[in-house]
C-alpha cells in the first residue's frame, strides 16, 4: 500500500511514518514535489502545532494539488492540524484559509476553569456510519494534545466532549479528518489507521 | 472525559534501565526498549525515558536506545536528558520521540524552550522541574527551589515562577519532581504539584514519592495533578499500569481503561 504523506515543515514526522510502516504501508514523504502528490493513492497531512504552518501548503502548491487528488477521490487524512485544514479556516491564524472542504471554523477551547491545551487521553462518541472509525466503539479513547478545535456539524464522524463537545473526527466522501492522533493512540488509533489504508481511490465515494 | 494519565519513567544510564533512591543508588532493572514495550503492553498511557548518562560518549547510545524503544511504541513517547538545543532535541525526534524534556539546559538558557517550540509545537516541550521546598522561607511551598545537576546543585530560582515562565516561553507540559520525595515511596508532594498546577494552564506532570494507590489518588485530587509519573513501582512487579488504573477508576479517579 503506497500512501504519500505531506510534510510541511510543521513538526516531526517519524511517529506517523512508522505507524504507517508497521500497518505495511510504504510511505512516500514529500514537501513540495507535486508530481507525488498527482501520483497519490492515498494522502496523509500530519500536523502538530500552529495552523499558520499551513501557508506552506498554499506557497509550494501543494494546496492545489491536494485539492485536484481530492476531487478523482484519492482518500485523504488529515491528522490534528491537517484535519483543522480540512476547514474554512481557525481563529489560530484568521487570515490564512483552510481547504474548505467543510465549511464550518476552528475556533479556541473557550476560557474557564479547565486547563487549555487538551492534552491526554479522551474517549470517542462513534457514529455508526463511520468508515474510518468502523469497529472502533464508543467509549474507547484516544490521544490528543490541541487547543483548537472544530464543532460538531453534519460531517462529525466522532464526538469529544471537553469542556464542550467537539469533533474529534469528520469525514465526507473520500476526505477524512482526526484531531486526535492515531498513531500515538494504541490498538485504536492502529486501527483507525488501518481502515483508512484499507479505503481505495475505487471505494471512497 | 479526559483522563489522568499513568506515566511509565525509565531512567537510562548508559543504555540500561536504572533506578536511584532519591538519585543516588543505582539498580540496574532492564533493557529500555523491552521495559518500554512492556509498561504501553500493561496499560501505561505514555512513556518517558529519562537518560541519566547525558555524557558526550553516551549521546549516540542514547539515539540508539529511543530508536530501539520508539520502534513498537504507539503511545506518546517523551525522551530527556542532556539536550541542550534545538538541534540535539532534532536528533531525538528523528530516533521516534514525540516529546522531549528540558531541564538543566533550559535553567542555563531559557530561550532552548522557545527555540525547541517554535520548530516542533509547544505539545513537544515538556518542561522537567527538580524542586524541593524552601524549609528557611514563610512558605516553603511557594518558595519551592529549583535544583540542577540531579538535584545537587540550588538555582535561586523559584518553582512556582519557573513553570509560569516556561509556560509563556511555549512549554507544552511541566514535569514536576520533587526532591523531597523522590525515591522515598512516601507520596507525592501533593501540596507543591497543586501550587504549580494552579500556577500554569499547562498540564502538570507528578514526579517523585510514589508508592501506593492512595498516593496517586491523592496527586490527582489534592494535588490537581494531569499525571502522574511512576518508575519504581513498576519495575520489580509491584504493580502494573493497568492494575494501578484498575484500582484509581474503583476510587473514583478518571483513568483510560480497558487498556
Amino acid at each position: 500500500m503506497r500512501v504519500t504523506v505531506i510534510d510541511y515543515k510543521a513538526g516531526n514526522l517519524a511517529s506517523v511514518l512508522k505507524a504507517l510502516r508497521h500497518l505495511g504501508a510504504e510511505p512516500e514523504v514529500t514537501d513540495s514535489d507535486l508530481s507525488v502528490i498527482a501520483r497519490a493513492e492515498r494522502i496523509v497531512l500530519p500536523g502538530v502545532g500552529h495552523f499558520a504552518a499551513t501557508a506552506r501548503l498554499d506557497a509550494t502548491g501543494i494546496t492545489g494539488a491536494v485539492r485536484k487528488a481530492i476531487a478523482r477521490g484519492i482518500p485523504f487524512l488529515g491528522i490534528c492540524v491537517g484535519m483543522q485544514w480540512l476547514f474554512a479556516g481557525s481563529t489560530e491564524a484568521p487570515d490564512q484559509p483552510g481547504l474548505a472542504t467543510f465549511s464550518e471554523c476552528c475556533a479556541r477551547f473557550p476560557e474557564g476553569a479547565e486547563k487549555v491545551p487538551h492534552v491526554g487521553w479522551n474517549s470517542l462518541d462513534v457514529s455508526p456510519s463511520s468508515r474510518l472509525l468502523a469497529g472502533v466503539s464508543s467509549g474507547e479513547f484516544v490521544y490528543f494534545t490541541h487547543s483548537f478545535r472544530a464543532p460538531v456539524f453534519a460531517n462529525t464522524a466522532a464526538t469529544t466532549t471537553y469542556i464542550e463537545p467537539f469533533s474529534a473526527a469528520a469525514e465526507h466522501g473520500n476526505v477524512f479528518g482526526t484531531q486526535f492522533h492515531p498513531e500515538k493512540s494504541g490498538a485504536t488509533g492502529l486501527r483507525i489507521l488501518q481502515n483508512f489504508l484499507a479505503i481505495t481511490r475505487e471505494t471512497a465515494c | 472525559m479526559l483522563t489522568k494519565r499513568i506515566i511509565a519513567c525509565l531512567d537510562v544510564r548508559d543504555g540500561r534501565v536504572v533506578k536511584g533512591v532519591q538519585f543516588v543508588d543505582i539498580v540496574d532493572a532492564g533493557d529500555p526498549a523491552e521495559l518500554a514495550a512492556r509498561h504501553a503492553r500493561e496499560g501505561a498511557d505514555e512513556i518517558v525515558l529519562l537518560d541519566i548518562t547525558a555524557t558526550h560518549e553516551g549521546r549516540k547510545t542514547l539515539l540508539e536506545t529511543v530508536r530501539r524503544a520508539a520502534g513498537e511504541l504507539f503511545v506518546p513517547f517523551c525522551v530527556g536528558g542532556g539536550i541542550r538545543s534545538a538541534r540535539d532535541a532534532e536528533q531525538v525526534f528523528d530516533a521516534g520521540a514525540d516529546k522531549v524534556s528540558v531541564n538543566s539546559a533550559a535553567i542555563a538558557n531559557p530561550a532552548l524552550i522557545d527555540d525547541i517550540g517554535s520548530s516542533f509545537g509547544a505539545q513537544a516541550v515538556v518542561v522537567a522541574i527538580d524542586a524541593r521546598r524552601d524549609a528557611a522561607a514563610a512558605d516553603p511551598v511557594r518558595d519551592a527551589q529549583v535544583l540542577v545537576a540531579g538535584g545537587r546543585k540550588v538555582t535561586g530560582r523559584c518553582v512556582v515562577e519557573w513553570a509560569r515562565e516556561a509556560e509563556q516561553r511555549g512549554a507544552g507540559e511541566i514535569l514536576l519532581t520533587s526532591m523531597d520525595a523522590d525515591g522515598t515511596r512516601a507520596g507525592f508532594d501533593c501540596e507543591l504539584t497543586a501550587a504549580v498546577s494552579g500556577a500554569v494552564s499547562i498540564p502538570v506532570i507528578a514526579s517523585g514519592g510514589a508508592g501506593t494507590v492512595a498516593h496517586f489518588t491523592d496527586v490527582f485530587t489534592r494535588g490537581r495533578a494531569d499525571a502522574a509519573l511512576a518508575a519504581s513501582i513498576f519495575h520489580f512487579g509491584v504493580s502494573s499500569a493497568r492494575s494501578l488504573k484498575e484500582e484509581l477508576a474503583q476510587a473514583g479517579i478518571p483513568v483510560r481503561l480497558p487498556c
